[in-house]
């Protein structure tokens, strides 16, 4: 394999000061991703996941140990830096969708563009209309979030996260405000992406989410405690197709 | 984020809270109408202070008895008894002095038969005529001979004719009295209406001096003399000669204070102008306070929008905004409600401007300043009070933004 190295992670550290207390939430983690791979981060609470994930969403900086994104390395960034960073390399998927309220579909998958100003009018507009139709909302355009379910809605932030072309989509517990079915429609249009060449991270304590990915990486005290490949993902479709028809079960 | 998009967002976010929006604007709207409203008020009453004063002949120059002597009671000038036939005798003899009038008035009631007026008694020489800017519309006026022989012949302003003669009789010919002493009409004067302190210039009867001073007066003094310099230009002059010739007439040394005061019209213009421009600036000042209250508004309702938009912004970071976008979004939204309140503003002050002279008969002039003036510091209030809460805005953690409840 020489898929190409979008992540790499070196011996990260992060500590808070917390009053007079040093909380120290990530011990020194390191892992690479490469390029195509659908990845799930996993641990309970407390174990250091969602300081993780702020880091590889480029929100946060490590206090210590080297975090290269797609050839950049993210410890030497700006505030200024760090928001073209998210905004060019990176796609956020968010557990409570984060859409902006009264804005339809189409305006709020175009939002990361308005802030790239090399992306002129029409070609925001080509490139949400796109986004909007590879998670399949045709025709939900001008639906404001408040008349989408929370399944579309979701779909409406992946659309978003996906519109800016990103190295990676980051998704943080994002199936954790939806029942089951739509959970795996949600894994399921992941799966898809994720099998047109998307990278994608999950974040998630859900083991059952994590059955649906190609790697699992187990973080526990914030260190991480195991790094397992799988070979046989299940697919998101045939879970879906075995669920039971009502919703009665 | 390109700037019109960041306006459309700012139009986008005023709409979704249109009631918020215009109350948070209600302050700017009464500071700058009221603004627009009070200088277009002191600018109408300053030009038509001017316009009646110019009325009254611009290069007329007044000369009143004053008291030089220190302490004792101050009388008023009028009563003070210093301006003699002596005095403006020696004033035809300036250079710069065109014309020259002697004033001696005196209050009391007129009679016709059995209609009867209290008015006043002007008695002055005929050069008053040209040097006040009075016309004779009907009659004559007296001249130098009925002066001379203290002739009992008088001019009625209108007021005077209106209420001697209710029935609308032709008064020239007639003999009314003023106090005991009959005098033939000869004249009648065109109106001039009201003056701008409220006086009725038409309530006049105008008679030869001589006849005012010796037939009711019973004196040698003068109440004031009117002069005319030779042309405007020639005033300061006029005053510097009139003021050295009666010091001479009046023998003072040099070591004494003028027993007399000299005033040109101009003066008077720029102290009337003073006055108005005072209450003006006072105005104005209470206008800006409720522009500045206004301000404080913008800002209390921008902090409020901040607080209320922290997801939001958290989410705009979180795709790539910039501190500088946030700043930006928030401060066009707040200069967006301070433009919008100050063009409803203007539009309210000139309105105002406009109906005021017809509901208060107050004149009233726009001027373009105070548009140009108000308008820029509504732009300038949106920047300023705009900015610490955008600022606030722009500075916030985008990952506790994202997770703020």
């Amino acid at each position: 394999m020489t898929a190409k190295k979008i992540l790499e992670i070196q011996n990260v550290k992060r500590e808070f000061i917390m009053g007079d207390q040093i909380v120290r939430a990530l011990k020194g983690v390191s892992f690479d991703v490469n390029a195509g791979e659908f990845l799930t981060i996993m641990g309970s609470s407390g174990s250091g996941k969602t300081t993780l994930l702020n880091m590889l969403g480029c929100l946060d900086k490590p206090t210590e140990g080297s975090y290269i994104l797609d050839g950049v390395n993210v410890k030497e960034l700006s505030r200024d830096e760090l928001a073209k960073m998210r905004n060019t390399k990176i796609g956020f998927v968010f557990q409570a969708y984060n859409l902006l309220p009264r804005t339809t579909a189409l305006e709020n998958v175009e939002l990361p563009l308005l802030y790239n100003p090399m992306i002129t009018t029409k070609e925001r507009k080509e490139r949400a209309i796109a986004a909007l139709q590879a998670v399949k909302l045709d025709g939900r355009f001008d639906h404001t979030p408040n008349q989408l379910s929370g399944g579309q809605q979701q779909r409406v932030a992946i659309a978003r996260a996906l519109v800016n072309e990103p190295v990676m989509i980051l998704a943080d517990e994002a199936t954790g405000n939806l029942d089951t079915r739509t959970s795996y429609e949600i894994m399921s249009l992941m799966q898809e992406l994720n099998q047109d060449g998307k990278t994608i991270i999950f974040v998630t304590h859900e083991p059952d989410i994590a059955a649906f990915t190609n790697r699992t990486v187990l973080l526990k005290d914030g260190r991480v405690q195991k790094d397992t490949t799988n070979p046989d993902p299940r697919s998101a479709k045939t879970a879906l197709a075995e669920l039971p028809d009502t919703d009665d079960y | 984020m390109k700037i019109l998009n960041l306006i459309k967002l700012a139009i986008r976010a005023l709409q979704r809270n249109k009631l918020r929006a215009l109350l948070t604007m209600l302050g700017i709207i009464i500071g700058v109408a009221s603004v627009i409203t009070m200088m277009s008020i002191g600018e109408g009453s300053k030009q038509s202070i001017n316009a009646s004063l110019a009325s009254m002949g611009s290069n007329m120059i007044t000369i009143q008895p004053y008291s030089n002597e220190p302490g004792g009671a101050r009388m008023m000038g009028s009563s003070l008894k210093t301006l003699t036939i002596k005095d403006v005798e020696a004033l035809k003899n300036a250079l710069d002095v065109a014309l020259i009038s002697p004033l001696a008035s005196s209050n009391g009631q007129s009679i016709n038969g059995a209609n009867n007026w209290p008015t006043t008694i002007q008695g002055v020489s005929p050069d008053y005529l040209e040097i006040r800017k009075v016309v004779v519309k009907e009659g004559i006026m007296f001249s130098d001979q009925d002066v001379r022989s203290s002739a009992k012949v008088c001019l009625l302003g209108k007021t005077v004719v209106d209420n001697l003669f209710p029935n609308g009789d032709d008064p020239i010919g007639k003999i009314i009295r003023f106090g005991k002493i009959p005098f033939q009409v000869i004249g009648v004067l065109v109106p001039k209406g009201t003056s701008n302190f409220g006086q009725d210039q038409d309530d006049i009867i105008i008679a030869p001096y001589t006849t005012v001073q010796k037939r009711i007066l019973s004196t040698i003094y003068f109440g004031s003399i009117y002069a005319s310099a030779v042309t405007e230009n020639a005033s300061n002059a006029a005053v510097a000669e009139i003021t050295s010739i009666l010091r001479e007439t009046h023998h003072l040394r040099d070591n004494q204070d003028n027993d007399f005061q000299v005033r040109t019209q101009a003066e008077l213009m720029t102290m009337m102008n003073s006055t108005s421009s005072m209450l003006t600036a006072l105005l104005t000042a209470v206008a800006s306070i409720s522009l500045l209250i206004g301000g404080i508004g913008i800002m209390n309702i921008m902090y409020v929008s901040v607080t209320e938009r922290t997801r939001e912004i958290g989410l705009r970071m979180s795709i790539g905004a910039r501190g500088v976008d946030i700043l930006l979004q928030f401060l066009i939204e707040a200069i967006m409600i301070s433009i919008t309140g100050g063009v409803i503003g203007v539009l309210l002050g000139i309105t105002a401007a406009i109906v005021i002279p017809s509901m208060l008969n107050w004149p009233t002039v726009i001027s373009q300043s105070s548009i140009v003036i108000s308008f820029l510091v509504c732009a300038l209030t949106g920047i300023f009070f705009g900015y610490y809460p955008a600022l606030k805005a722009s500075r916030l953690d985008p990952i506790e933004a994202l997770h703020y409840e």
